[in-house]
């Protein structure tokens, strides 16, 4: 049988063409900083964007109403910022009704789920594993094709997915929906060894050391000897793919975001 | 008699020592700023019986979490048998709870067994640590004296062991050669095996040496009793407190400051300006003063397993941080000025520090707040709080962030993203966004 493929332009919704519309989508998914402006990061919420479309969820983004979550300066220790941009945000929450949220960024996953809660944010907040991983068994992501089976996928954990806040299956479940085969990497899930961009180190030079982080996380991911490296999240992408093209693998190990996984798995 | 007067005399006096070296741990701790801890106590006691009592976190890794519940519960249980040497010395009496008979000999034979099994415990750490040189052992903050006091510890239980079985042994024999003159005979499990080195001295002897492992358990006990609230090994007594007060929060979870919110509503009118209030102290922690109480109580609860360090990724990357020293500083601070404010007054100050004297900031800025050391502590302490509120007040009273740390700060207040990009260019990325449609 012969497929046609017709290239569909995705039109993403935002929160304030609905309102006017005196429409309220279910969710809202928080893009973040990093989905929002950095290039690499832009490509995992483009993907994502397409899944949701794909299983047709009732969904809109803030657009230029969002602002960053106060992550990075709650973490180094700059609790007026943080506590600046956190009430701010959840003025623009309560302002659209939202109530339940889904990002792609576990940093922020965690900081909208617990910081924000203690200064009154009543919001479900799903990170995109566990949102992704309900669509699959919801059957609204049918992964039909062969198109992974043969590759070996290993998963690198965030910190604040993972030990942070406990989410380790969901992640695994949408990697392995796609019938690629699953290694893990020596130190995973409660253990998982960071990968050097979380507590605001992102935004600074690391100190003097013996290596850097995310090449000794690197090196953890070359033990296994993947086809795919992936990750769920946009600090932790950053550092493995100079990680991996600091170890000169990047001709054999791909690093993708699980929502770019299962895009590509569905052809989107 | 007079063995007996003796005996009461340095049971008290060990006593009221070691009251009073609690009392200095305690007055350490209450430097501490208040933080109430006392939700959900079901599931703080749930968490004690798993994580203390139970040894939850031990067993993660499994050798030394083997050696050290074999440690832990001989010493739960041949401590049992301190009530009998105690009512023995107040009152003169010899094996009080002989009485029992039959079963006596299978508790005492338990006892002697366990005694065996921590000695030999007790010398696999040793040689862990100065033999196989265990890399958890080696590291910058653990100088001469942490490395003593382990070692102190651990022989000073093997010493306290041995007596037990030596005191056993000897007692034996006496008994051996009065049986049949209305006295019982017994024989313990393991200290039987030690009657042929026994056997040939005269009885005066014997009664020498059983009095001699008599008096070295139990005043090396005493003594142990009052070693240990100056050692790392205090362990043995906050670990329990220090789970049941832990954070039941996710790791992630960092508790937000409630003065700042008070200023923030303030500052954007969702509170009236009346709310403000003068004085509220400095934000985040310069030194131990500026720390919950809990912060200091993780210290001293902390016995420098390193385990913390041994998954810190700044640690094993070779930067300074190792959050075992945070907790050694925190430690080491809080009893210097504790002790500062005992002989000067409680307003007293000496000048220096945790931040500065002890931690520098290269440690603090190390940290990428993965909780890997906290998850790992095997006495749940939080690490990461403390290395938080260093942070805080380095960024919020002293502005001493990293610049570039400053630059992000900055764009996050101007255009609401950690990097100079138009707030107006948020949601470029969902242009030309094209998906395909398989049909």
């Amino acid at each position: 049988m012969e497929e046609t493929i017709n290239k569909l332009k995705i039109k993403v919704p935002v929160m304030a063409d609905l309102a006017a519309h005196g429409k309220t989508p279910e969710y809202l998914f928080w893009v973040g900083s990093a989905g929002s402006y950095d290039d690499r990061a832009k490509k995992i919420s483009r993907a994502f964007a397409k899944l949701l479309a794909h299983a047709g969820v009732d969904y809109a983004i803030l657009g230029t109403e969002e602002s960053d979550s106060g992550e990075a300066a709650k973490r180094a220790g700059a609790e007026f910022n943080f506590q600046m941009q956190a009430i701010a945000n959840i003025e623009v929450f309560k302002m659209y009704g939202v109530k339940k949220i889904v990002t792609c960024d576990p940093h922020d996953y965690s900081i909208l789920k617990n910081e924000y809660a203690q200064l009154g944010a009543e919001l479900e907040v799903y990170h995109h594993s566990q949102f992704l991983d309900k669509l699959i068994a919801q059957g609204k992501l049918k992964i039909s094709n062969q198109y992974l089976a043969s590759k070996t996928i290993t998963f690198h954990d965030p910190c604040y997915l993972g030990r942070g806040n406990g989410v380790f299956d969901e992640p695994r479940n949408v990697i392995r929906s796609t019938g690629a085969h699953m290694v893990e990497l020596k130190r995973s899930k409660i253990r998982s060894f960071c990968c050097g961009a979380g507590g605001a180190q992102m935004f600074k030079e690391a100190e003097k050391g013996k290596t850097e982080v995310f090449a000794a996380r690197t090196e953890d991911v070359l033990e296994v000897t993947p086809d795919i490296l992936c990750t769920a999240c946009p600090f932790c992408m950053l550092m493995l793919t100079d990680g991996i093209k600091y170890k000169e693998k990047q001709e054999q190990i791909k690093v993708l975001d699980i929502a770019e996984l299962l895009a590509d798995a569905l052809q989107l | 008699m007079v063995a007996q007067i003796l005996f009461s005399m340095v049971l008290l006096t060990a006593i009221a020592l070691f009251v009073r070296n609690v009392r200095r741990i305690v007055n350490a701790i209450s430097m501490g700023r208040p933080q109430s801890i006392n939700d959900q106590p079901a599931l703080r006691w749930r968490k004690m019986l798993l994580v203390a009592i139970g040894q939850g976190k031990m067993v993660k890794r499994p050798i030394s979490g083997f050696l050290h519940i074999i440690v832990y519960v001989g010493f739960l249980l041949v401590n049992i048998e301190m009530i009998e040497i105690m009512i023995d010395g107040i009152f003169g009496t010899h094996r009080i709870f002989g009485i029992l008979g039959t079963p006596y000999n299978w508790l005492i034979s338990g006892f002697e067994m366990l005694a065996i099994f921590v000695i030999v415990a007790c010398i696999i750490f040793l040689v862990r640590r100065n033999i196989l040189k265990v890399k958890r052992f080696q590291a910058v903050e653990l100088t001469t004296w942490p490395r003593i006091d382990a070692n102190i510890i651990l022989l000073t239980e093997i010493i306290l062991m041995s007596a037990l079985l030596i005191m056993n042994a000897a007692d034996t024999i006496i008994l051996l050669r009065n049986c049949g003159i209305g006295v019982d005979c017994y024989s313990f499990l393991v200290s039987s095996l030690l009657l042929p080195i026994f056997n040939n001295l005269d009885t005066n002897t014997l009664i020498i040496i059983e009095r001699a492992g008599w008096w070295i358990h139990i005043l090396g006990v005493l003594a142990f009793l009052n070693y240990i609230p100056y050692s790392k090994h205090f362990h043995i007594a906050l670990a329990f407190p220090n789970v049941w007060f832990s954070k039941l929060q996710p790791n992630a979870a960092m508790p937000n400051m409630p003065e700042v919110t008070r200023e923030v509503e303030i500052m954007m009118g969702s509170r009236p300006e009346s709310d403000a209030i003068e004085n509220q102290g400095v934000f985040g922690a310069k030194d131990i003063v500026d720390l919950s109480w809990k912060n200091i109580m993780d210290s001293f609860a902390c016995t420098e397993c390193g385990r913390c360090s041994a998954v810190c990724p700044a640690n094993q990357t070779g930067k300074k941080l190792s959050p075992r020293k945070i907790m050694m500083d925190t430690r080491d601070r809080a009893e210097e000025l504790s002790l500062f404010k005992r002989l000067h007054g409680a307003d007293s100050h000496d000048g220096k520090s945790l931040l500065g004297n002890y931690i520098t900031a290269e440690e603090v800025w190390a940290c990428t707040t993965c909780n890997a050391c906290v998850e790992e502590c095997p006495v749940t302490i939080n690490q990461v709080s403390i290395i938080l509120a260093l942070r805080r007040y380095m960024v919020m009273e002293q502005s001493a962030a990293p610049s570039t740390i400053n630059a992000m700060l900055t764009n996050i207040e101007n255009n609401g993203a950690p990097w100079k990009y138009a707030a107006a260019d948020r949601a470029n990325w969902t242009k030309e966004l094209y998906m395909n449609e398989v049909k």
